[in-house]
């Protein structure tokens, strides 16, 4: 029988995993619909904006929320150079010509990464205050938990906003689903991707410090794997669909850590295999996702 | 208002437009008429900033503008309404709408064209909260056009309006063209459609494989036997 | 015009394509040990993987990361038929016993290996070519981490994480180049036959294609699973060439490695693979004593591990900017060299030297 805190204290840790793949998913899915270009080096970025939080922690002394800042500031910096040199040159090529694209920067950042800070793990260890535990009701949760659930609906609630009612937002979205019809309203492309670049990396950032929280660890490809299972996020949501992103991520998170924390322990080795699974079996009962329009054509 | 001058526009080895040259004045109703492939839209998506010229000149209101990005052509005032309507059928019909407005920084005047756009199309009032991809075919031309106008454009260049609507409706986005132009907007209106063409324009262009065979003024145009017997179906 | 370009020449083709390459395998045959061998035997496994990545992605209009699955499972299966009883004991002890006491030679292991690779990719197939565009390549990235996580946890059959060792190292020059020619063969005479005809109208408009009687899931499936074959024999032979194989040799990177030759040499020729292979193990290999730190002119720089993939994708990227076609683009010069009479016979006819002379001379006033 399986008691109901220990089944309460996973579904926790699963929507905490959750929020961190749905901050990760709507970067995915934003720039996605946008430029259907799946941007492996996402994941990236989110490792890149750990190293730096860890550096400023630990060599300049910053606190936390400062790092975490100009780490932000840092990212989005280098999400745009990204797109500048290495998807903008490519905007007329083939899906296929820019998806190898994002692969040689993912391949470029993480060996960066190992080239500057060595592909050994090191310790990332967030401040006492922040994992202090805390119960409540039957289920102790750290601050920095805490945090996470009312940060994350936040970002949402924010990037909902700027999606429907700003002007750049209605941009976004008209871009993401007819790309020359937003040229002929006037739209200036590079600048709403470049949009669709700052939010995404900013907000992998977040999502990175506190994924790094949680492992306690930082090492180069740290990103790469978390970032897939949140495109994974994304895809079953429905890709290009804010909502979508996020409901996929609360699935995913949860699925996993269901899976891991119910399954007998001969199963919980198949961890990644069952997210990816997951998406699979929904995409084969909704090719386009749950909440996907028609993605068939786009001119 | 609008000057071409030998413009080429190739896709690959393919050359589609091969050096035409056009000329619309101010306040004018032209037409460029021609069968499928004859280059019209790329003539046009060519102008538009859509895709890059292989030559020739496009001088817009006294300023060179080949090779300009869409977006700048569009803040210039010229402004397409594309083939096949292309609105944004996931955004409602008032965002579609406001969409038009993009490069229009002065908020009364695009809220004046609000206005207007609503008044000139009731339908899209009614249906202003409304997602634009449960609009009819002739309601998205309409919502097209509307778009189009939210810009207070100097121009207006119209890609095959008629396309895959029935007659009725054909006759009312021509009842809506015919409006703008009493409104002394210019208009530059390619047409497969012939004969709703020329009766709207004052002058028609005649496009064949990539260049022009023909031009007039629409009175000429729509009794010369040449134009009777290949697009209004003559009883020759 | 293109009469008049020097390769038209079927003696310089003979020359370029097969003699000098001739010669290469036969100097490196001679020296087994050598660590320049050594390259030529990666380059050629590579052509294999490459070539049949090709198949799906440059003729189907599939667009498969997923390679890296089926070459494990070309690599163990393979393995678990050419590995020594007594290691399979120590090793494997959940294989059944008449496999476990069998041990046979490396082509006809190769050929079950490629088989099983085949096999699943019918059965994954069904499910995989459901999808479209991305979705598909995602889908085979799925592919990839499920196989992984499979020989992890079957520890009994596939030791596990730790990986299997003492493969037969008999992935020779031979071996393998046989491999490439056959490979290369039956790929080029099965684009260049209806059935491949069939999968080009796929891919450029699969609703025409359907009007024509292409039954689409089918021919995907068929595709998917001949490149899967393929691909479980370069599998095989990478696994008899490393000696020890685990997982995680074939894990996304070795996935994106095939999949960035294959572009770089041009995903719609099969010959792509050829220059894809080459650049792809040669420039790393230039560019590895950099890593050890390099000293220029008195500034000493320090050892920088990972240098060498940095320059590598930062080629790549430049390559797709600037070439986004590859290397071949769509043209089969190798192939049509290697298979045809013409090039053979060549030599013994008189217009053909008549010919190259006229051409040179044009060259050259």
């Amino acid at each position: 029988m399986i008691n109901t805190a220990y089944f309460l204290s996973m579904l926790i840790s699963g929507l905490k995993l959750g929020s961190i793949y749905a901050i990760v998913a709507i970067g995915y899915s934003i720039v996605y619909g946008i430029l259907r270009l799946i941007n492996f080096a996402h994941g990236d970025i989110m490792t890149i904006g750990v190293y730096v939080i860890l550096m400023l922690m630990n060599s300049a002394g910053m606190p936390i929320f400062v790092s975490l800042i100009v780490s932000v500031g840092f990212s989005i910096v280098v999400g745009l150079l990204i797109e500048r040199l290495a998807y903008r040159p490519l905007r007329d090529a083939t899906e296929e010509t820019t998806l190898i694209s994002s692969l040689a920067v993912s391949a470029l950042l993480q060996n960066l990464l190992q080239m500057i800070f060595s592909a050994q793990r090191q310790p990332f260890l967030l401040p006492k205050w922040l994992t202090a535990a805390h119960r409540i009701g039957i289920v102790n949760l750290s601050t920095i938990n805490i945090i996470t659930f009312i940060v994350t609906p936040v970002f949402l609630i924010i990037l909902h906003y700027i999606l429907k009612k700003t002007k750049i937002g209605t941009a976004m979205r008209a871009c993401s689903e007819n790309l020359t019809a937003a040229r002929l309203m006037g739209v200036n492309v590079n600048r709403v991707v470049m949009t669709a670049f700052a939010i995404g990396s900013g907000l992998a950032v977040v999502a990175g410090l506190l994924l790094a929280g949680e492992y306690k660890t930082v090492y180069p490809s740290l990103g790469f794997v978390p970032g897939l299972k949140a495109f994974c996020a994304a895809v079953i949501g429905g890709i290009g669909s804010l909502g979508g992103a996020v409901t996929g991520a609360f699935i995913i998170g949860v699925a996993e850590m269901l899976f891991a924390g119910l399954m007998p322990t001969t199963m919980t080795a198949y961890r990644d295999a069952f997210v990816f699974l997951l998406m699979v079996v929904v995409l084969l009962f909704r090719p386009n996702g749950l909440f996907g329009g028609s993605e068939a054509a786009r001119s | 208002m609008l000057e071409i001058r030998d413009l080429v526009v190739k896709y690959g080895g393919i050359t589609a437009v091969k050096g035409i040259s056009l000329d619309i004045r101010k306040g004018e109703t032209v037409a460029l008429i021609g069968a499928n492939g004859a280059g019209k839209s790329s003539t046009l998506h060519a102008i538009s900033g859509l895709i890059r010229t292989a030559g020739g000149k496009i001088i817009f209101d006294g300023t060179d503008i080949t090779g300009l990005g869409a977006d700048k052509i569009v803040s210039m005032g010229l402004v397409q309404v594309p083939e096949g309507r292309q609105i944004f059928t996931r955004l409602t019909v008032e965002e579609n709408l406001r969409m038009g407005a993009y490069v229009n920084r002065d908020r009364a005047d695009a809220e004046k064209n609000y206005e207007t756009a609503l008044n000139l199309f009731p339908i899209l009032k009614e249906r202003a909260k409304q997602s634009a991809g449960t609009l009819s075919g002739g309601e998205q031309q309409m919502l097209a056009i509307g778009r189009a106008l939210m810009s207070s454009p100097k121009m207006l260049l119209l890609d095959e309006p008629s396309m895959g609507l029935s007659p009725i409706m054909t006759a009312e986005v021509f009842g809506v063209l015919k409006s703008l132009k009493e409104k002394g907007i210019t208009v530059f209106v390619i047409e497969q459609n012939a004969y709703d063409a020329l009766e709207l324009a004052d002058r028609a262009y005649i496009m064949e494989t990539g260049t022009i065979s023909l031009e007039g003024s629409s009175g000429d145009l729509i009794e010369d036997e040449r134009v009777k017997a290949a697009y209004l179906g003559g009883d020759i | 015009m293109k009469k008049n370009r020097i390769t038209d020449s079927n003696l310089i083709r003979l020359v370029i394509f097969v003699i000098v390459p001739l010669a290469v395998l036969c100097s490196c045959a001679a020296k087994p040990k050598s660590y320049f061998t050594g390259i030529v035997i990666t380059i050629g496994i590579y052509i294999v993987l490459a070539a049949s990545l090709n198949l799906i992605n440059g003729f189907s209009g599939m667009f498969s990361m997923g390679h890296a699955a089926f070459m494990a499972i070309g690599a163990y299966i393979s393995a678990f038929f050419t590995l020594a009883p007594q290691v399979k004991e120590n090793m494997c002890p959940g294989l059944p016993d008449w496999l476990i006491s069998l041990q046979i030679p490396l082509l006809p292991g190769l050929i079950i290996g490629g088989a099983a690779a085949s096999l699943i990719a019918l059965i994954v197939g069904f499910p995989v070519v459901r999808t479209k565009g991305h979705y598909l390549s995602v889908v085979t990235l799925a592919l990839i981490v499920v196989v992984r996580a499979v020989i992890d946890n079957q520890g009994d059959i596939t030791h596990g994480s730790r990986g299997l060792t003492g493969l037969p190292a008999r992935s020779t020059i031979l071996t393998v180049y046989i491999a490439v020619v056959v490979t290369m063969f039956v790929l080029y005479r099965v684009t260049h036959s209806d059935y491949g005809r069939g999968l080009i109208a796929m891919r450029d408009d699969p609703v025409a294609a359907q009007t024509l009687g292409i039954n689409l899931v089918r021919k995907k499936i068929s595709c998917f699973a001949i490149s899967a074959f393929f691909a479980g024999i370069g599998g095989g032979l990478w696994g008899h060439y490393l000696t020890t194989i685990s997982a995680s040799n074939f894990y996304f990177s070795k996935s994106f490695d095939i999949v960035e030759m294959s572009i770089i040499g041009g995903m719609f020729s099969l010959s792509g693979a050829i220059p894809g292979a080459m650049f792809y193990t040669i420039i790393p290999e230039f560019l590895a004593p950099l890593e050890s730190g390099f000293s220029l002119g008195s500034l000493k720089l320090p050892t920088m591990f990972g240098l060498s993939n940095i320059i590598m994708a930062v080629l790549l990227i430049l390559l797709i900017i600037f070439r986004g076609q590859g290397i071949m683009g769509n043209s089969e010069i190798i192939l049509d060299t290697w298979f045809s009479k013409d090039t053979y016979l060549a030599p013994f006819r008189k217009e053909e030297y008549q010919r190259l002379a006229a051409l040179i001379r044009r060259r050259s006033s």
